[in-house]
């Protein structure tokens, strides 16, 4: 497997193409705990972030206070370059509706099937003006690229955990957003199923050209990410190219500050004793 | 001396921050709830108004609750029939038993005993629903897809109960009269007719306005009360049974205390 070529340092100064900005963002729930601590990064346009960190370091923390789901204690959020911060709700829902979500534990409704579940932010969300007649194909679409296209009169109780997970993933970018957050995707699932379920993500980046960021406690993640591509031809995942790389950063999370940020390389180098426990040698046939 | 008076002030101090952070929580909890309430109350005008919510909680909540409101409103109705006739007996009016059990059953017992089951069926019903809902990010995700859960979850169940809970209390008020008139036929050997024109003349149009208002404004702490613990879950399954017990007690406890000062008004308005 060829080692992928990423970028060989990572910007210090917010652009104007940065889809995510934190700024010095701290988040302190009521009990006094510290979740995020003095956060800052950006993530920009074309990037996949991988975000490791110990149970309990702040990841979805971070990962909902991004999408603004959590109100910050100090410091700002920007997405696509509006401050979200103090955003009242009623705006955020335009913001959001360019922002899919892949949930811990799917969060798919119980009470709906996979197709309404998949067809949900084409009908709820104000922002997507989308003709009723185009709203099946589309969600027929969107469950075909998860390869779910079957279970579409099924409820989440009849799906596993993996596929629950790919029917997130397709309610997640049924409305083709260029931003995706992915909070551990394959947290609790066997190997195969997790390697499926990673493989989905870097298809969906290949395929939509979209921004993502993706939280896990899993390093062989972030390595499938940072070194494989999806192949169009074969429907597999081929090593990259030095030449191409897969503009892959990491970030490390410790008791929520950001104790990393850099590509795969500086990671693999750093003597950090917390983040060698995350690292392990690229797998030669992840794929 | 000074530091004796030094040490008493210090535990004043101590003493009241104790009880200031003892306050703190329920004093923050209620904020929340009149905050929840306001939202939920200024949401019934605005659009989208997701009328299938509302008319499948409508069915859930009237249609669903309607055997344990009629089980007990015949069965009260009757042991009051049975205590109101017995009692009666002693001054020669047994007679009137049908115009006690109607005024008791349409001021006071139906709306309360159908609020109360209401409240034990339907609050604990809906603060576990949503607790489920929060505990497995479903509330999140509401919210990350577009929808307010104020909106798409509050509104629907405060709107159905405050419709369904006067008719569940109406009905109940009807079937009560019913298990009344049974215990007077059968055990006081009273005329039919006599038992229901009692029953129709005791009741005064204040009494009506009385008895459809209490289950109105109980229906809202049913909903609220429910929908808030529901919404406030933390701490996985096991936070989700202590919303649901939460939510029932907390709602039955409101149900009386607003009963009482309902009651204050309306007889102090003669």
């Amino acid at each position: 497997m060829a080692a992928a070529e990423v970028p060989s340092e990572v910007p210090s100064e917010a652009q104007s193409d940065s889809l995510v900005r934190f700024e010095n963002v701290s988040v302190v729930f009521d009990d006094g705990t510290r979740a995020l601590d003095d956060m800052s990064f950006h993530v920009r346009r074309g990037e996949t972030r991988i975000l490791l960190g110990a149970a309990g370091s702040g990841k979805t923390v971070l990962l909902k206070t991004a999408m603004a789901l959590n109100r910050v204690t100090s410091g700002k959020v920007f997405l696509f370059d509006e401050d979200v911060t103090r955003m009242p709700e009623a705006r955020l829902f335009d913001v959001r509706s360019r922002i899919g979500m892949l949930f811990q534990e799917s969060a798919l409704f119980d009470s709906m099937t996979i197709a309404q579940n998949v067809a949900y932010p084409l009908l709820n969300q104000k922002a997507i003006s989308m003709p009723r007649e185009k709203m099946e194909p589309a969600v027929r679409d969107s469950l075909r690229f998860v390869e779910l296209e079957q279970t579409m009169e099924k409820f989440p109780a009849e799906l596993s955990g993996g596929m629950r997970r790919r029917a997130a993933i397709a309610r997640a970018v049924v409305n083709k957003p260029p931003l995706l957050f992915y909070d551990s995707p394959t947290a609790g699932l066997d190997p195969i199923t997790a390697h499926t379920i990673m493989a989905l993500i870097i298809k969906e980046r290949d395929v939509d050209a979209t921004t993502a960021l993706v939280v896990t406690h899993r390093y062989q993640d972030g390595n499938l990410v940072a070194n494989f591509r999806y192949n169009p031809d074969s429907g597999r995942l081929d090593p990259v190219m030095k030449v191409s790389g897969t503009n892959t950063i990491f970030m490390v999370l410790r008791e929520g500050r950001l104790v990393f940020e850099g590509n795969q390389t500086d990671l693999e180098a750093s003597t950090d004793p917390y983040i060698t426990k995350f690292v392990k040698r690229p797998e030669k046939d992840a794929a | 001396m000074l530091a004796s008076k030094s040490s008493a002030q210090g535990s004043v101090v101590r003493a009241t921050k104790t009880v200031l952070d003892f306050l703190k929580g329920p004093i923050l909890a209620i904020q929340d709830f009149y905050e929840l309430t306001g939202r939920a109350l200024a949401n019934v005008i605005r659009k989208p108004h997701y009328m299938d919510d509302i008319l499948l909680q409508m069915d859930t909540i009237g249609v669903g609750s309607l055997p344990i409101v009629i089980l007990t409103g015949l069965f009260t109705g009757a042991v009051m029939g049975l205590e109101m006739g017995q009692s009666l007996q002693q001054y020669g009016q047994t007679g009137r038993t049908g115009t006690f059990v109607s005024i008791i059953l349409v001021r006071e017992l139906g709306p309360v005993l159908a609020a109360v089951m209401v409240a034990g069926r339907n609050a604990s019903g809906i603060a576990s629903e949503l607790g489920s809902m929060k505990v497995t990010e479903q509330i999140d995700a509401m919210r990350a897809l577009g929808t307010d859960p104020i909106q798409k979850l509050v509104k629907p169940r405060m709107i159905a109960t405050a419709f369904m809970l006067p008719c569940l209390t109406v009905i109940d008020d009807f079937i009560g009269m019913f298990g009344g008139w049974v215990i007077a036929v059968l055990i006081f050997r009273l005329p039919t007719r006599q038992y229901w024109t009692l029953v129709w003349q005791a009741l005064d149009w204040k009494d009506v306005v009385e008895g459809l208002m209490k289950p109105f404004i109980f229906s809202f702490a049913v909903s609220l009360l429910g929908c808030f613990y529901g919404l406030r879950t933390s701490g996985g399954t096991q936070g989700v049974g202590k919303a649901t017990t939460q939510a029932m007690v907390a709602a039955s406890v409101a149900i009386f205390i607003l009963n009482l000062f309902i009651g204050i008004i309306f007889v102090r308005r003669g």
